[in-house]
């Protein structure tokens, strides 16, 4: 989380805090596991009345950002999303709404205006078995007037709530995205198990689905640099979440330390704990300072965005992972317990961690551009 | 100063870049690494010495030297800002490395700090000038991480002190001018109370100045036996017994190190040995191809750039105060562990070549005697426990470990039979 936040950005970011303390407490958390949806459509519409659809969304198409860094300010939702391991499809909406105000904004703009306002969610479909961060292997084909989509993208986050899903995909050699609404003939959604208790996830299969030449958001065939914004702007999301899931884990297990006595003294007095909060400490801030890094590169389009979005991610993911369960160790056995708030949000970590490129996938890309194997 | 002062740090890095390109050589790696390495003649050394005292004095005279230090003392009284432009524009060309800490810092951060006028006038310039290096005496034969605890006694004898006693571990004293000393002024009362701090040369009657062979090969260790050195009162640096006022700051400085704004470091040279990224061991080791080798590239890179954000984020902390100068421990942390880390992770990727290479192997000749003094990252400087220390108790308030020396004279504080060992 930024370091030195403008006033502005802090009492957004204190808004959105109040907010999640306030409608979806841990106790809520829990009882959403039951929940089809994870998330109540009236939380998510006063949610985006807070600001938490629009910042990427240019003002000419209804958005608008804080600072005139709509991602960074984003990260602030983002950051408290994961120190609440808060409910809604956060990721999906914003990246669907970044992608069709960056198109234009006009030819969607029904469905922009409605993803703005929180009356209605969108899902970005992308990631596939076994195709990395790429377009996949979801087939585009051009028909006459119409686009016929072919393939499966799984995990798709809320793909059954929303009311539109960004089908991205390959024509030939070149990437498109489309703009696909719910119920569409052709399109099944299967939903997935999840470690979290209020994110949804789902398999969307899209057999010969047809839709209109319209709904293409940019350019067919065209789209690989938008696509590539796309997975930087997810990354940045998925580490500020994450970061605030190791935050609210570090904090808790900080207070534990103290109140809880073994041997007549504090947990907070062995030299053995001590040193293991130091690490984590460390740790921690490396998370915070690497997803800022990151967040800043992506939103001012520096050349090493992709870099280090990939090492913010393998760095938050494999460190958060770590953190959160050291934090359950120091808890002794409660921290396995699901009356126990902790694993709320190591869940929210193991989540973000496995979704868009896990650790070991983030070290093989950075080594790709590091090291391009032209010997081999 | 007033903003509309300073250099816009555009002009500045374009004029540094013109000067650089036209001023300085190339960087050559292999001698870079000899230098850390140990595999270097002492001429050679010595005349590679020269050669940064002589770069330090082109920066001088071109208005590079001292680029956050006040105007009055030689420096440029310009932002860190322009420091890492500087530091950019710096990138792959030779530069003074061994002139970078401990010389400016801690010492010269310790000297402006704390030094009277005439100290300041005296010394920074010619540290700026390349003609004093600076060497910091703080631990000795009896521990290093209590330095606290130091028994190098100064008494006082009229306008002068007297010195006795042992420092070790200085790095480059051998080929230094100056010393900045943690001595003990009083034994009666508790350790803490009765430090004062004090500068001397470094090549004069009364020091004698051992050099100790590291296990890898390299000479740069140095022990310093002080009898009956004689300091004038006006090179006692800061109040008498007020030592630690001064070492503290003294470690906050030595925890911020290369991080600190008077600290000239070109982003992507290294003070740790090895000539070449983990990519180029993978290169010359032929192993670029298999993927857990790929995995560790990775790895590597995650951690050098974590903590380059991870230092910058806590440089700017304390410069705003958002974080307490406590915090530099928890860049210090992390640098000692990551730098650990990545010499396993070179050696690892050298494969045989970690145990047994030619000097045709490149990157990857070598790595086995990095990995051999792997853990210097993390005792040099201050070990990664007491950082720990620091983080848990100062940062996170933690309670503070259990102590015999608290409220107790120093004199009758327990020691080991490690700790006397103050004759040669
Ligand atoms: C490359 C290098 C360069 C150096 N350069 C300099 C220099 O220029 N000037 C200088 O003065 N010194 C220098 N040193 C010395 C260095 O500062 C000391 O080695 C270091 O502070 C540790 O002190 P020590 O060696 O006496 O170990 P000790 O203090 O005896 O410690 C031994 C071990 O016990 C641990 N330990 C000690 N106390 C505690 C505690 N309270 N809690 C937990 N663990 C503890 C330590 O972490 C360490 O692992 C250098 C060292 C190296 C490796």
């Amino acid at each position: 989380m930024l370091l030195e936040p403008t006033s502005d950005q802090e009492f957004f970011r204190e808004n959105t805090a109040k907010f999640l303390s306030d409608q979806v407490p841990p106790g809520e958390i829990r009882r959403l596991r039951d929940d089809p949806d994870g998330f109540d459509a009236d939380y998510w519409r006063r949610g985006a009345e807070l600001g938490w659809t629009s910042l990427l969304v240019d003002e000419a198409h209804g958005g608008g950002s804080l600072s005139g860094q709509g991602l960074i300010d984003l990260t602030l939702v983002a950051y408290e999303f994961g120190r609440h391991a808060a409910p809604g499809p956060l990721l999906s909406t914003n990246v669907v709404a970044s992608a069709l105000s960056r198109a234009g904004g006009e030819e969607h703009g029904t469905v922009l205006d409605a993803v703005l306002a929180g009356t209605s969610t969108a899902s970005w479909c992308f990631q596939e078995r076994l195709a990395g961060l790429t377009a996949g292997a979801l087939e585009i084909r051009v028909e006459g007037d119409e686009l016929v989509l072919s393939g499966e993208k799984r995990p798709v986050e809320h793909a059954a709530q929303a009311a539109h899903l960004l089908v991205t995909g390959r024509s030939g050699d070149g990437a498109t995205q489309v703009l696909v609404p719910a119920g569409t003939p052709g399109l099944t959604i299967r939903p997935m198990h999840t470690v979290d208790l209020a994110r949804r996830f789902s398999i969307v299969r899209l057999d010969a689905v047809r839709v209109p030449l319209d709904a293409v958001v940019g350019t067919p065939g065209q789209a690989a640099e938008q696509v590539e914004h796309q997975v930087q702007t997810a990354l940045v999301i998925l580490c500020a979440e994450t970061v605030g899931t190791m935050q609210r884990a570090f904090d808790m297990t900080v207070e534990w330390a103290f109140d809880r006595y073994s041997f007549g003294r504090p947990l907070a007095s062995y030299q053995e704990l001590k040193h293991r909060f130091a690490d984590m400490k460390s740790w921690l801030e490396a998370g915070h300072a690497v997803a800022d890094a990151a967040a800043l590169a992506v939103e001012s389009r520096a050349p090493e965005a992709n870099e280090l979005v990939s090492v913010a991610k393998a760095f938050v993911g494999q460190y958060g992972g770590e953190l959160i369960q050291d934090c359950v160790q120091i808890h002794g056995g409660i921290g396995v317990t699901f009356d126990h708030d902790l694993h709320l949000f190591l869940r929210r970590a193991t989540l973000d961690r496995a979704l868009m490129g896990t650790p070991a996938e983030h070290r093989q890309r950075i080594a790709a551009d590091l090291a391009p194997q032209e010997d081999r | 100063m007033a903003a509309d002062n300073i250099e816009d740090p555009e002009a500045f890095r374009q004029r540094a870049r013109s000067w650089i390109r036209s001023n300085l050589e190339l960087m050559d790696r292999s001698v870079l690494a000899a230098a850390l390495g140990g595999g270097a003649s002492e001429e050679t050394e010595l005349a590679g010495i020269r050669r940064e005292r002589e770069i330090q004095r082109m920066f001088f005279d071109a208005g590079f030297a001292g680029i956050c230090m006040p105007r009055e003392y030689g420096g440029q009284g310009l932002t860190p800002a322009h420091q890492r432009a500087f530091n950019e524009e710096l990138a792959g060309y030779e530069f003074p490395h061994r002139l970078q800490a401990p010389n400016f810092s801690p010492c010269a951060a310790v000297i402006l700090d704390f030094g009277t006028e005439e100290q300041k006038r005296r010394h920074i310039p010619a540290i700026l000038k390349g003609e004093e290096l600076w060497m910091q005496l703080l631990s000795e034969p009896g521990g290093g991480s209590d330095v606290a605890a130091a028994q190098t006694t100064a008494v006082r004898d009229g306008d002068e002190w007297v010195l006795n006693g042992s420092k070790i571990w200085t790095t480059g004293a051998w080929w230094s001018d100056w010393g900045l000393c943690l001595a003990r002024t009083n034994w009666d009362v508790p350790k803490h109370r009765g430090l004062t701090v004090f500068i001397f040369p470094l090549h004069r009657e009364g020091v004698d100045v051992h050099r100790i062979e590291m296990l890898n090969g390299s000479k740069e260790f140095c022990q310093e036996f002080l009898t009956d050195l004689r300091v004038p009162d006006t090179d006692r640096v800061g109040e008498v017994d007020e030592g630690w006022t001064v070492g503290v700051r003294w470690m906050f400085h030595e925890r911020m190190l290369y991080n600190s704004p008077l600290v000239t470091l070109p982003p992507g040279a290294r003070f740790t040995p090895g000539s070449g990224s983990p990519a180029d061991v993978a290169r010359d080791a032929g192993v670029l191809a298999d993927s857990h080798v790929r995995d560790l590239i990775g790895e590597a890179r995650v951690l050098d750039i974590a903590g380059r954000e991870l230092q910058q984020r806590i440089a700017q902390g304390v410069r705003s105060g958002r974080i307490s100068d406590q915090g530099a421990a928890i860049a210090r942390l992390f640098g000692g562990v990551a730098g650990a880390r990545t010499r396993t992770i070179e050696f690892e990727i050298a494969g045989a070549m970690g145990g047994a290479w030619t000097d045709d192997d490149g990157a990857a000749a070598g790595l086995g005697v990095d990995f051999l003094m792997r853990q210097a990252a993390c005792i040099g400087g201050g070990t990664t426990e007491m950082a720990r220390n620091v983080i848990s108790e100062r940062v996170l308030g933690m309670p503070r470990e259990r102590s015999s020396d608290r409220d107790v004279p120093f004199r009758e504080v327990p020691r080991g039979p490690s700790a006397g060992a103050r004759s040669r």
